[in-house]
Formats: structure tokens, C-alpha cells, sequence
């Protein structure tokens, strides 16, 4: 590994976002989207005919909805800006001329990755903690932990960007950027199934959850996300009966993921970057 | 010393140490010295994808400092051979060095400018950021950045488009700026591959200059080329391959040693008279077609017809070009002057 060779790739792969139309396109939208969202928040808290606890449970399933909806848009722009980030570039000969230079294929593949990994943190983070602050502002709901919720959006969003970007070492973008995209739905699909396996105590869908996690753990971070998001709680307790209804909801986490998972999230990165350097070394130039 | 391995390209970072093909390119290694080491040396290079034979077993060596053509067909596993000594792709078995070190030294990569066929730098950058891009690439000296880039620039003709978008650029100006980053950090081994394939005349004109400063400066240029002509014109010497091996190695000067002239006379009564003196002399029109004379018996020659009546009204060298020469070595072999065999397709990918 050459961290010289990385750091150039991922300084070039961050220039190129910034000179995009389509990052600041997107900047642009996240803003429209964080004040219509916010001003949403402020009349439904303002109209609404519910209080205390009952009305924070509502708004934090609110906030994960929106969060999940983030989460899709964080999903198709690490798909989209990932799936042609090798492929084509071996196709149209630009890499030709980089790897005739002192640069191994795994050094542009990590810096790809990198460059792209920056992007979409930083976007998922800048993001995430606008929309948290625009409700807290208009309706004073404090989530739990406000401060996690869009770092586990972030490694969620890093999961699939890591899944497009070593598909793209081998397929076409719009396939690799679709497996990303299909991915994420079937992950959550499983991580849903899971949790009705334990409300209901059925091993057999149990299981079903825990084989979508350990093969695409993205559902693991959005579970920490939709848990981060929740109300603290002594509000839960204080809502009793009321708060029943919400925990069978798929948008509702009642516990933080295991540490081992999260540890597996980051196994599962590492392991499949290193895959990619594979595939990647063995493809014919 | 070691040898260039089967396996050695990309991310074995110049360390691979085993010979696929068991065999080794003797170099000695205390007492060389950079001239000594040749610039290219191939032994049974094979590159196979999957049944289809790319290169069936390429052995060549090319001098520092030499203008080297590599020639042949339509897939004859030029551009795969190219691949391969530049580490881009490994061969299925055989060795080579390149500039002393085994194929696909990363290190080795610092000193070789390669311009690709078929290739696209970043539209979105200007010429000058590209050539920054591969400054930093190829570790060159920060400080020597601002200079080589301005040489690089106006060698190719791009100085004043230089803070111009690339994607702005014709295919022309491209393939012009290609070149400008193959000579960045004065390597000393370029290889080209058709570096004149979008130029116009004016632009292989430039070219040829820049090769011909090239081998001024003492760099080795390995030359690939469609363009016989411009091979004719810039190498020291040439390989032509066909089938994935070379089927000749020629020097340019052979070419016009082996050469004979062509002698427009009217009046002459009988040429065979002097025919035997200096070779055998056939008649083509008006014109006396001597095919192999040395220089220095030019002047006799034309003496002789004179003597015998003749009035000589123009004296023509008629040596071989490098093209009857090319057509007539693949014309010899089965099937060569036409595109490979499916199964010998090497730019066929698999």
C-alpha cells in the first residue's frame, strides 16, 4: 500500500466532486429539503392535539421516517457516485495512463474509495445534524442521542458506497450501482424480518435477520440510527401503554446494536475492500 | 540478478522473484553500467486469456538509446506486449526486465513515460492540472513541477491552452497532451504506442522532432506504429511482430544498404552490354533498374551509359521501403498479412 499514491487519488477524487455540478445540485436540495421538513415539524407540533411523551414518540417517528427517506437518498448517491468509479475508467483508458506510473491498481482503488468516503461522511454528517438542529428548533424534540444519529447514517451510507465501488472493479455501473441500491432494500427487509422473529420469539425469521446482517450489516447502522433518534428513555417509561404501539413498528429500534455488530460493520468493510483489491488486480487492463 | 517473473506486474511492487518460465536473462550484475543494461529485454513472453494466445512467446532486446519500432498486423499482440512491459498486465509466462528491473517494478515506473493508444486523461481538469496529476504520480521533485510542466507544454504545442479545459481539447490536441505527460520528468525509456494515429501532417512533423531530441538527449523510444513511414523516418531500428513473435528485426540502414537505383536513360542501344559489371539490370520503360549497387559504383555506373551512347536524364536511389519489406516478411508467412486467426486474436478480449 502507498499512501502517497492514496492520498493523491482521493485528493483528485475530491476535486472532481467539488468541480461536479451534481454534489452542489444535491447540497442545494438537502437545504430546500431541511426547511420544508423543519417547517413541517413546527405546524404538526404546533397543530397537533397530543402532549408530552405521546407527542415526542410521534415526532421521533416522524424524524426516522424523514431520516429513512435521508437514508435512501444517502444510499443512491454513494451508489451513483461509486458504480462508475473504476469500471469505466479502465474501459475509457484513463487508468492506463495512472497505472503506468509508480501507482498500484489497490492504491487507486483505496483512494477512490477514500475520495468518495470523505464526500459522503461528510455530506451524511453535515445533513443529519441540520435536521436534527431544524427540529429541535421549530419543536424542541431532543432524540436521544443526537450527536451518533448521523454517524451511523454515515457508515450505513459507507457500506454501500464500499458495495458499489467494488462491484464497479468488475461490472457495469448501472449494475453495480443497482446491487447497492437492491441491497439496501433487501438489508433492511431482513433486519425488519429479524425484528418480528423476536417480537414473535420465531427462530427461522430471527435467523433470517442476523444471515441479512452478517451479509450486508448496512441495517445494522440504520438501526443505531432509528435508536438514536428515539425519544430518551424515561419518556418511553412515562408513556406506558402508549409507547406499546411504537415498538412493533419497523421504525422503531428498542435497543442500540451490540457492539459486535458494529464491530462486524467494520470487519465487513475491510473484508470486502480487500476483495475488491483482488478482483481489481486480477482484471485484464 | 534477479529475473522478471510470470507474476511480476502491479502490486508486487518490484519484488517478484520467481521465473514462470524457468529461465533466466543473464545480466551481470556488479560490473554493468546503465548503458550496458539494454533498455528492453524479453524472453518468451507469453500472455494467454483464457485459450485465446495474445503473445505466443516474444523475444527481443532493445539498446539504450535507440529508436526502436515494433510492427505488425492487425493483432499481433503489439499493444499486449506494450501492456506487459509496463507491468499493466502479466504475462502467462516468460521474463523480462525493463530498464534493468523485472516487469512491473513500481520503481522502474518513475523513469518511463508511456503515452497509451486508446486513452483519456480527466476532461474536467486543464491541461496543466493533468500534467500536475502526473507529476505528483510519477514523484517527481515539487520543485521541478513548474518547469517540466512548461517543457512538457511547449514541446507539444499546448502552451497557450494550457489553462483550457481537457474536454474542450480535439482528439488531436489530446493525443498532443498524452505525449506532453509521457515526457514529463525526461524518463528514459518512452514507449509510444501510435502516437501520431489523430495528428495531422503538421503534428507528426512535431513528432518526429520531439523523437528525433529524444534520442539527442539519449532516451530510448520504443516506437508503436501503423504508420510506416513515420517508423521509416524516426527509428534506429525496427521489430516486426506477427503472431505474437517477432518475425524480423531490421536495422533502418540495412534498408538502404540492400538498395539498388533507377536510372532514366534514353539512347542507349543495348544494356545488357553492361549488365554482369554491376549486377543484374532490367529494364522498366525508360527506366534502368539496377537492384542491388553499392553507393560508390553509382558514378561508374552512370560513366558506363554515358560511354555507351545513352543520355542519362535522372539517377534515383530505389532502395527497399520499410512497407514492400514489411508486406513481403508477413506475405511469407501463412495467413500473415491478414488479421490474425480467431484463436491467435491477441486484442481480442476475452
Amino acid at each position: 500500500m502507498n499512501r502517497g499514491a492514496i492520498g493523491v487519488i482521493a485528493r483528485l477524487t475530491l476535486h472532481e466532486a467539488f468541480r461536479r455540478r451534481l454534489l452542489w445540485a444535491l447540497v442545494g436540495l438537502t437545504l430546500l429539503l431541511v426547511a420544508a421538513t423543519g417547517w413541517l415539524f413546527g405546524k404538526a407540533a404546533e397543530l397537533s392535539p397530543l402532549e408530552g411523551g405521546t407527542q415526542q414518540l410521534v415526532l421521533s417517528q416522524l424524524l426516522v421516517m424523514i431520516a429513512f427517506m435521508f437514508s435512501f437518498v444517502l444510499t443512491m448517491t454513494a451508489a451513483f457516485a461509486a458504480s462508475p468509479a473504476i469500471g469505466p475508467e479502465i474501459e475509457n483508458g484513463l487508468l492506463l495512463a495512472v497505472l503506468a506510473r509508480p501507482v498500484r491498481r489497490s492504491d487507486v482503488l483505496l483512494g477512490r474509495w477514500l475520495g468518495l468516503a470523505l464526500v459522503v461522511v461528510a455530506y451524511a454528517l453535515a445533513a443529519g445534524y441540520m435536521e436534527i438542529g431544524a427540529v429541535r428548533l421549530m419543536t424542541g424534540y431532543a432524540p436521544v442521542d443526537p450527536l451518533v444519529a448521523p454517524v451511523y447514517l454515515a457508515g450505513e451510507t459507507l457500506i454501500l458506497l464500499t458495495l458499489a465501488i467494488v462491484f464497479s472493479t468488475r461490472i457495469a455501473p448501472v449494475a453495480s450501482g443497482s446491487i447497492a441500491v437492491v441491497g439496501f432494500g433487501l438489508a433492511w427487509m431482513g433486519g425488519v424480518a429479524g425484528g418480528i422473529g423476536d417480537y414473535l420469539n420465531n427462530d427461522a425469521l430471527r435467523n433470517a435477520g442476523i444471515v441479512a446482517h452478517l451479509i450486508l450489516p448496512s441495517d445494522t447502522l440504520w438501526r443505531g440510527a432509528m435508536y438514536a433518534l428515539e425519544p430518551p428513555p424515561d419518556v418511553l417509561t412515562a408513556a406506558g401503554s402508549q409507547a406499546r404501539i411504537f415498538t412493533v413498528s419497523p421504525f422503531f429500534a428498542g435497543t442500540q446494536p451490540p457492539l459486535a455488530w458494529l464491530g462486524w460493520s467494520a470487519v465487513w468493510i475491510v473484508a470486502t475492500l480487500a476483495i475488491g483489491v483482488l478482483l481489481l488486480r486480477r482484471r485484464e487492463l | 540478478m534477479a529475473v522478471a517473473s510470470a507474476d511480476g506486474t502491479d502490486d508486487s511492487g518490484g519484488s517478484a522473484s520467481s521465473d514462470a518460465a524457468g529461465r533466466a536473462i543473464a545480466t551481470p550484475a556488479t560490473q554493468t553500467t546503465a548503458i550496458e543494461i539494454p533498455a528492453i529485454e524479453t524472453r518468451e513472453l507469453r500472455k494467454q486469456f483464457g485459450r485465446i494466445v495474445a503473445l505466443a512467446g516474444l523475444t527481443m532486446t532493445v539498446r539504450r538509446g535507440e529508436v526502436f519500432g515494433f510492427l505488425g498486423p492487425n493483432g499481433a499482440g503489439k499493444t499486449t506486449a506494450v501492456k506487459l512491459l509496463l507491468g499493466l498486465s502479466a504475462p502467462t509466462t516468460g521474463a523480462g526486465r525493463v530498464l534493468g528491473a523485472p516487469l512491473g517494478d513500481l520503481d522502474t515506473r518513475q523513469r518511463i513515460g508511456y503515452l497509451p493508444e486508446l486513452f483519456r486523461y480527466q476532461g474536467w481538469m486543464t491541461a496543466r492540472e493533468v500534467l500536475a496529476l502526473h507529476c505528483e504520480l510519477a514523484r517527481l521533485p515539487r520543485s521541478s513541477w513548474p518547469a517540466g510542466i512548461d517543457e512538457a507544454l511547449t514541446l507539444v504545442g499546448l502552451a497557450d491552452r494550457s489553462n483550457d479545459r481537457v474536454e474542450t481539447f480535439s482528439k488531436g490536441m489530446q493525443q498532443r497532451l498524452g505525449l506532453g505527460v509521457a515526457l514529463l520528468g525526461r524518463p528514459e525509456l518512452i514507449v509510444l504506442d501510435e502516437p501520431t494515429s489523430a495528428l495531422d501532417p503538421v503534428g507528426r512533423q512535431d513528432v518526429r522532432a520531439i523523437i528525433g531530441a529524444l534520442r539527442a538527449r539519449g532516451a530510448t523510444v520504443f516506437l508503436n506504429s501503423h504508420l510506416l513511414t513515420e517508423v521509416e523516418r524516426v527509428c534506429d531500428r525496427v521489430a516486426i511482430v506477427d503472431r505474437g513473435r517477432v518475425v524480423a528485426e531490421l536495422r533502418m540502414a540495412e534498408l538502404v544498404e540492400e538498395g539498388g537505383v533507377r536510372v532514366l536513360v534514353t539512347g542507349l542501344p543495348a544494356a545488357g552490354a553492361i549488365a554482369g559489371r554491376f549486377g543484374p539490370i532490367r529494364r522498366d520503360g525508360e527506366w534502368l533498374v539496377v537492384d542491388s549497387i553499392a553507393d560508390d559504383k553509382v558514378p561508374a555506373l552512370v560513366a558506363e551509359l554515358v560511354a555507351g551512347g545513352g543520355a542519362v536524364h535522372a539517377v534515383v536511389p530505389a532502395h527497399h521501403t520499410l512497407e514492400e519489406r514489411f508486406l513481403s516478411l508477413l506475405g511469407a508467412a501463412p495467413g500473415a498479412a491478414q488479421d490474425a486467426a480467431p484463436s491467435e486474436n491477441p486484442e481480442a478480449r476475452p
